[in-house]
């Protein structure tokens, strides 16, 4: 249990957070890692967690058809992966695939979701956290939109 | 139906084949039947039972194939080779229509087709099951491929009953023989006991009825049947390999993700073989052509194969790009789609696809795999 | 399998690459009756065929219209065709959008890119009996102005006809445009249809089909609501080349209209 509270005290996103909240967190979280190539989960599948990136890359994927899967984005160590759990239905919107070996640590979205229930001061703490990475999550993608390095006459 | 005056079983004497031959060129049959080629069995026209592969056996296993000796002067001792009866009706470039092109305006005409009765000699009985489930591809859908039904139509169907076992044979697992149940006008057994060569025949039609009176032939005693069943139990109890078809048809559906599907992928080729020898694959291109002076144009259909990449090409590119994509599809719907489509497996056990596959895949070892490693 | 030939009256662009062509029998014979959502297989001489779906007025038999883009041999050669050529017609083949069962609902169309052309034949038929039906409604998104099919036609739509109408492009350069900028599924909250009794057709590109339908979903609607329409390659277009196969399903006889709750799997299953 220690060992995992200092993990997370020392994620940047957690920056800041109470120590009681980092605990609570803390009871919620468990070791995971991912072989190279090696899918966490796929578009459509429940958000059961969330993910703290501490070793490898992970790309954010989604299959188009007759394209085959596009990487539209990539995680590294410190960053987090997955805000589909806090977003009713709670199912993930795209494929999460492991680039390299990937050790990361998982967050039950299930326990964590009751204990945001049980502690509005812990729910917000969350939420005004994640609410940065959707912010910047929206102003890379507004960004790709433009295909700023192409002609919008290019080739389909 | 067979008239009752026709015993269920009769005898033709080996000399007597001859005769059955001679009888259908008398009545304007073409015969088309198994001969050597090449270090193969391959079915060809044949004008008489000296073309037969007499005397030959084979041995097939994984990307195996060899024609090897028999013991004795068998007609009918191999089992299958690479190719299918499905060439003849279902023909590998068949022309459907012409086009002529006048300024603006142009006209088509159909390819007519002279009609030609063609007699089928050694059709084995996963071979019969093969036609039938051809015919309901090709005949008994809203669309009818009108060259299939009139060849169809004129066909005099002569079945040979597997008194052995190929290496690669599964008929008895898809209930398909080694015993012809029906789809014949006559089904031989050849029993080779002692010096005494015959044919225990089942007449299974009024055309079988017609053409054997004409060739002499004797009633079948009980020894004689029971000759020739025996070789039949016998040769069901050796089957090369086996597939269990309980549920198969579920058990795929359930398991579109199984990774056997990528651990079969990185040995396949997409070479096509398979699809080229297996006796009920069905996929066609339809490709236009035209002359130089670009005033007739021609359009033929060819055979194709699920494996190829562009088979599936729209714009864009093609839905199915993976090799692993392009061998589950050929596989599903040999075991699972038809049977929503047309009521049956589409695979009838000949083994082909396992012999003439280069890297040896079998798909009765990866349907096994799939079931017992099937995550619960 | 028997091809019609059909002589070009009109060819007209829509866009940079999408064109409409408008054909009548060449033997002057028997009009051309078909459904909305059916397709035709298009013959051009010596080069080839492709599947298209018909665009036009379902009660307007005498012309046969289709709209398509120039991407590969056959459209490309299409689009260079002049009034008097002559053009090879096989069908109409294929499953229709439901527009009698969508009778006494409300209707929702859902249309993205050059989805619009095989759903033109719908706007059409509903307006022709319109006492039929409930609130008709259509969500058009593309990618830019300039890629929108049927402008004009679409504003006609807008003032002469009885539905509520919302587009909405990916992006557009200023000066261009002044509706909506989004994906198609961010208008899916402007329809005014009663999602309890309404019927939703929807076609364009697959993903954009994936996405609606999720996005529908989520707003209650039912699978049993939903209709798409699929694409495959297709040589004969009459269920006997086997090309066009998506799983059990040959698109040519049982699709390319297709209700949702008959093929859920359609966009998990990917390769399929």
């Amino acid at each position: 249990m220690e060992n995992l509270e200092r993990i997370l005290a020392e994620q940047p996103f957690l920056s800041g957070m109470k120590t009681e909240h980092i605990k609570l967190l803390a009871g919620c979280a468990k070791n995971v890692a991912f072989k190279a190539g090696e899918y966490l989960f796929h578009e459509g599948e429940a958000a059961d967690f969330f993910y703290f990136v501490r070793q490898g890359k992970i790309w954010v994927e989604t299959f188009i058809p007759q394209k085959g899967p596009v990487a539209i984005q990539s995680l590294k160590e410190g960053e987090v992966l997955g805000w589909s759990w806090m977003i009713p239905p709670y199912k993930w919107h795209f494929d999460a695939r492991a680039f390299d070996l990937t050790r990361a640590l998982a967050l039950d979205a299930v326990c964590l979701r009751e204990k945001c229930e049980k502690d509005h001061d812990l729910g917000y703490e969350l939420m005004s956290r994640f609410a940065l990475i959707f912010a910047q999550r929206l102003e890379a993608t507004r960004l790709q939109l433009m295909d700023i390095y192409g002609n919008s006459t290019k080739n389909k | 139906m067979v008239s009752t005056d026709m015993p269920s079983k009769i005898v033709l004497e080996r000399p007597a084949l001859q005769g059955l031959f001679d009888a259908l060129r008398s009545q304007e049959y073409q015969l088309f039947g198994p001969t050597v080629r090449t270090d193969a069995v391959v079915y060809d026209q044949i004008s008489s039972v000296e073309d037969l592969p007499i005397g030959r056996s084979d041995r097939q296993d994984n990307g195996a194939y060899r024609l090897t000796a028999s013991d004795r002067p068998s007609l009918f001792d191999y089992t299958v080779g690479s190719t299918t009866w499905k060439k003849f009706l279902f023909s590998p470039a068949a022309p459907l229509y012409a086009a002529s092109r006048d300024g603006q305006k142009f006209e088509i005409s159909g390819a007519v087709e002279k009609p030609l009765k063609r007699a089928f000699i050694g059709v084995r009985a996963c071979e019969l099951q093969a036609l039938a489930i051809q015919d309901r591809v090709f005949t008994e859908g809203p669309f009818v491929d009108t060259a299939y039904a009139r060849r169809r139509q004129d066909l005099f169907i002569v079945a040979v009953n597997c008194t052995r076992a190929g290496g690669t044979c599964f008929c008895a697992s898809m209930k398909t023989g080694p015993k012809a149940s029906s789809g014949f006008d006559l089904a031989l057994t050849e029993v080779i006991d002692g010096n005494r060569h015959y044919f225990v025949t089942e007449v299974g039609s009024e055309a079988g009825e017609k053409m054997i009176s004409r060739v002499p032939h004797q009633d079948a005693g009980k020894a004689e049947s029971q000759a020739a069943d025996r070789l039949l139990e016998r040769s069901a109890a050796q089957m090369g390999r086996t597939l269990n078809t309980d549920h198969l048809k579920e058990l795929l559906d359930r398991n579109f993700d199984h990774p056997q599907w990528g651990k079969v992928a990185d040995r396949c080729l997409t070479c096509a073989n398979c699809t080229l020898v297996c006796p009920t694959c069905f996929c066609a291109n339809i490709e236009d052509a035209t002359d130089l002076t670009g005033r007739d144009a021609t359009r033929t259909r060819y055979w194709d194969s699920c494996f190829t990449i562009g088979f599936s090409y729209i714009h864009g590119g093609s839905i199915r790009n993976s090799v692993l994509s392009r061998y589950r599809q050929w596989m599903m719907h040999k075991l699972n789609y038809w049977v929503d489509q047309f009521g049956t497996f589409g695979c009838v056990g000949c083994g082909r696809c396992i012999t003439w596959c280069p890297v040896g895949i079998d798909l009765t070892e990866e349907a096994r795999l799939i079931r017992e490693h099937e995550k619960k | 399998m028997a091809v019609r030939p059909f002589v070009i009256r009109r060819v007209s662009r829509e866009t940079q690459d999408s064109f409409t062509m408008e054909m009548e029998p060449r033997d002057g014979g028997r009009n051309f009756a078909f459904l909305p959502g059916q397709f035709n297989m298009l013959y051009v001489f010596g080069v080839g065929e492709v599947p298209i779906s018909i665009s036009g007025d379902p009660a307007k038999t005498e012309t046969l219209v289709h709209t398509t883009r120039a991407v590969g041999t056959v459209t490309k050669a299409l689009c260079r065709m002049v009034p008097g050529d002559t053009v090879g017609v096989r069908g109409p083949y294929g499953s229709s959008w439901p527009v009698e069962k969508a009778e006494g609902s409300d209707v929702l169309i859902v249309a993205g890119g050059i989805g619009l052309a095989p759903l033109r034949s719908v706007v059409y038929h509903l307006q022709t009996h319109r006492e039929k039906y409930g609130k008709v409604a259509l969500l058009y998104g593309a990618r830019a102005p300039e890629e929108m099919l049927y402008r004009k036609e679409v504003e006609y739509w807008r003032t002469h006809y009885d539905m509520e109408i919302h587009m909405t492009v990916d992006r557009a350069t200023t000066g261009t445009w002044k509706g909506n900028i989004g994906v198609v599924t961010t208008i899916i909250p402007n329809s005014p249809c009663d999602h309890t009794h309404c019927l939703v057709v929807i076609c364009g590109p697959e993903i954009m089909m994936r996405f609606t339908v999720l996005e529908l979903q989520k707003r209650g609607m039912t699978p049993e609501q939903i209709y798409i329409s699929m694409e495959r390659n297709m040589k004969c277009g009459i269920g006997l080349c086997g090309h066009c196969q998506i799983g059990s399903s040959f698109v040519c006889k049982d699709g390319p209209v297709y209700r949702f709750a008959d093929v859920k799997d359609i966009f998990t299953k990917r390769e399929l």
